[in-house]
């Protein structure tokens, strides 16, 4: 803390005029009072002053966690599914456009999730998937012009090849080699991308691509429509993100699942038990690598264009901050994870040059008081190491 | 137990294996046959548990071969010998912490499709270890030392083996518990009929429970005879009983 201070001050000073220190001093006193007030009435917490306010308190938020347990799962998952579908009616265009991004944000995030979170596999290049599946759709639907629902599981197919053909050599490693390796190849498919000029056209991006289209009672008879509008994409990614999040619920429930989590857990016992580890690992990424793909076609669909430079590593790190900030392993953590990092930055407009400042002071804050996870998976319970 | 017309469950002959470029075991040869229960023996560093780890194909052999019911098995990859019925129990448990009992259990029937079969040996791990039902819910890495030992040999009777390898099952527990698992391990043999090859610093103890002891010293079989005689030998009582 005292380091802080001790820098705040002298590179608030630095200007491109020049050394300028009249204003920084000022600056640098607020900060100091406002975090010796916050550090004052942690002192005071800790000695109990705040009991008579906090013992109700906890005595309120209690009853309130017994009165919603008794409230079966499925009425929340049918509230929030209803209050999801009902969300376009009630908002305007600005709403939607965030909300489409919260909903890819989700997809992706699930995908990691099956790798990071189920498979312990850490992957700082996840993000290529997306790319893979976004100019799969482009490509497809330029060239040849095939509907975004036929293209949808091409992506997917494709996604997974990529996945197989990354993973193979990669993943006999372990742990940080396995990292860098993974990070290695997430920047390998953005250069291809960047300079495989004839089929990607480089960082000019493709245009053109179509929305998706669908049949609809229209004038009193079936009619192919476009489907170009927000709330139209709002609804398809709904649909993709509802079908990840089945899908993943599944996975995670199903012996395939368990296995994921036991080569995690300890890679030589899980070998001993007969667990192809290598197999495993390669379905967990080619799985992951799937939902992937089918967010970068719709990625690609919604935008109608495609260039490289929506594939970075900072792409990748979002993703992997929001499995991680959610809670590695759970579902409503990973999405709660991407609603904070997506729709919150949105509501902060004002506050944007500070993002990435506040962002980092919240991810160091997490990995300090909440290391699980805002909504932490419940195997991620106690460790007996932790405990004792 | 041991028949003269009987086959062996289990071959080694002439085995090295080596930890890059430093020779763990340097041509190791044991046979065991079915029914019986044979320890390996030996200090700290001779070898015994890279012996295990070369039979169950973690660790690939350097020379020599291994055969398994009558089939050669060394470069077999690991992960095919559980359906074959060879199973191990390695060193220092490793149960999956975050994982229930159940799951954990569950994990060693995962390439077994017969759910009759899962039932009724889950049954009979439960039978064999009742604490394991009382905590079944419960996660792995919550249980006592004592508790995750029998955890691992549960979650290995749940592929059905038919040859066993233990390594070093008293590690780190109490003398009570002890005792317990060496009673279990008899049953498993007695009752279920399984070959358990069992590796154990706790020399006394292992030769007490076994038909047949091997001793290891630096990567080589120094001694192989009855569980009975290798008791009496002044030698190993001098070197490994500690008198």
């Amino acid at each position: 803390m005292l380091w802080l201070y001790v820098l705040l001050w002298p590179l608030l000073g630095i200007k491109p005029e020049g050394l300028e220190f009249a204003a920084s001093t000022a600056i640098w006193a607020k900060v100091a009072v406002v975090s010796a007030i916050l550090l004052a009435l942690w002192q005071l917490k800790g000695r109990g002053v705040f009991d008579f306010a906090s013992r109700p308190a906890q005595a309120l938020s209690q009853a309130l966690g017994k009165a919603t347990g008794r409230v079966a799962t499925w009425i929340w998952l049918v509230l929030v599914f209803a209050g999801a579908v009902v969300f376009p009616l009630v908002t305007e265009r600005y709403a939607h456009d965030v909300a489409i991004s919260v909903l890819v944000y989700i997809c992706l995030g699930l995908g990691l999730n099956v790798v990071v979170g189920m498979a312990g596999l850490l992957d700082l290049g996840y993000i290529a998937f997306y790319g893979v599946g976004a100019y799969t759709y482009a490509l497809l639907s330029v060239h040849f012009g095939l509907s975004f629902w036929l293209c949808l599981p091409i992506a997917g197919a494709f996604s997974a090849c990529a996945g197989c053909i990354i993973g193979y050599p990669t993943l006999r490693m372990r742990g940080d080699y396995l990292a860098i390796v993974t990070l290695g190849f997430g920047e390998i498919v953005r250069i291809v991308l960047n300079n495989w000029m004839s089929l990607t056209h480089g960082p000019n991006g493709i245009l053109g691509i179509k929305p998706p289209g669908a049949y609809w009672w229209q004038d009193g008879h079936i009619e192919h429509i476009w489907l170009g509008s927000l709330e139209q994409f709002y609804y398809v990614i709904l649909g993709l993100a509802v079908c990840t999040i089945v899908a993943v619920h599944r996975l995670n429930h199903s012996r395939i699942g368990r296995a994921f989590e036991a080569v995690r857990e300890d890679q030589t016992a899980a070998e001993l038990m007969g667990v192809n580890t290598l197999g495993i690992k390669l379905l967990a990424y080619s799985l992951g690598a799937i939902f992937g793909g089918l967010a970068g076609a719709f990625f690609a669909a919604r935008m109608r264009f495609v260039s490289p430079e929506s594939f970075t590593f900072i792409e990748s790190a979002m993703v992997l901050a929001m499995v991680v900030l959610g809670g590695m392993g759970s579902i409503p953590g990973v999405i709660l994870g991407a609603l904070a990092l997506i729709a919150l930055p949105e509501i902060f407009r004002g506050f944007e040059l500070y993002r990435m400042f506040v962002f980092g002071g919240v991810m160091a804050m997490m990995m300090l008081f909440r290391p699980k996870g805002l909504w932490p998976a419940k195997r991620m319970g106690v460790r007996s190491e932790e405990r004792d | 137990m041991r028949g003269p017309t009987l086959e062996p469950i289990l071959e080694l002959k002439n085995v090295s294996a080596a930890y890059g470029r430093i020779k763990a075991i340097k041509g190791i040869s044991l046979t065991v046959y079915p029914g019986e229960v044979v320890s390996i023996i030996g200090a700290n560093g001779a070898g015994k548990s890279t012996t295990l780890m070369a039979i169950s194909g973690v660790l690939p052999i350097t020379g020599g071969e291994i055969s398994y019911d009558g089939v050669r098995i060394d470069g077999t990859a690991a992960d095919l010998l559980p359906a074959r019925g060879l199973c191990q129990v390695p060193e220092g448990r490793r149960i999956f912490p975050r994982l229930t009992v159940e799951e954990n259990l569950d994990m060693g029937a995962f390439f077994r499709k017969d759910k009759a079969g899962i039932l009724h040996d889950l049954n009979r791990v439960f039978q064999l270890f009742p604490i394991l039902q009382e905590r079944r819910r419960q996660q792995g890495g919550t249980l006592s030392g004592g508790e995750q030992q029998m955890l691992a040999m549960g979650r290995a009777l749940m592929s059905r083996p038919r040859l066993l390898l233990l390594d070093e099952p008293s590690l780190g527990l109490a003398p009570l518990i002890v005792q317990q698992i060496f009673r279990i391990i008899r049953e498993i043999n007695e009752t279920d009929g399984v070959t358990v090859v069992l590796v154990e610093q706790n020399a006394n103890l292992a030769l007490q429970a076994s038909t047949r002891g091997y001793v290891l010293e630096t990567g080589n079989v120094i001694m192989e005879d009855e569980a009975g005689a290798l008791l009496a030998n002044p030698d190993i009582r001098k070197a490994y009983l500690g008198e």
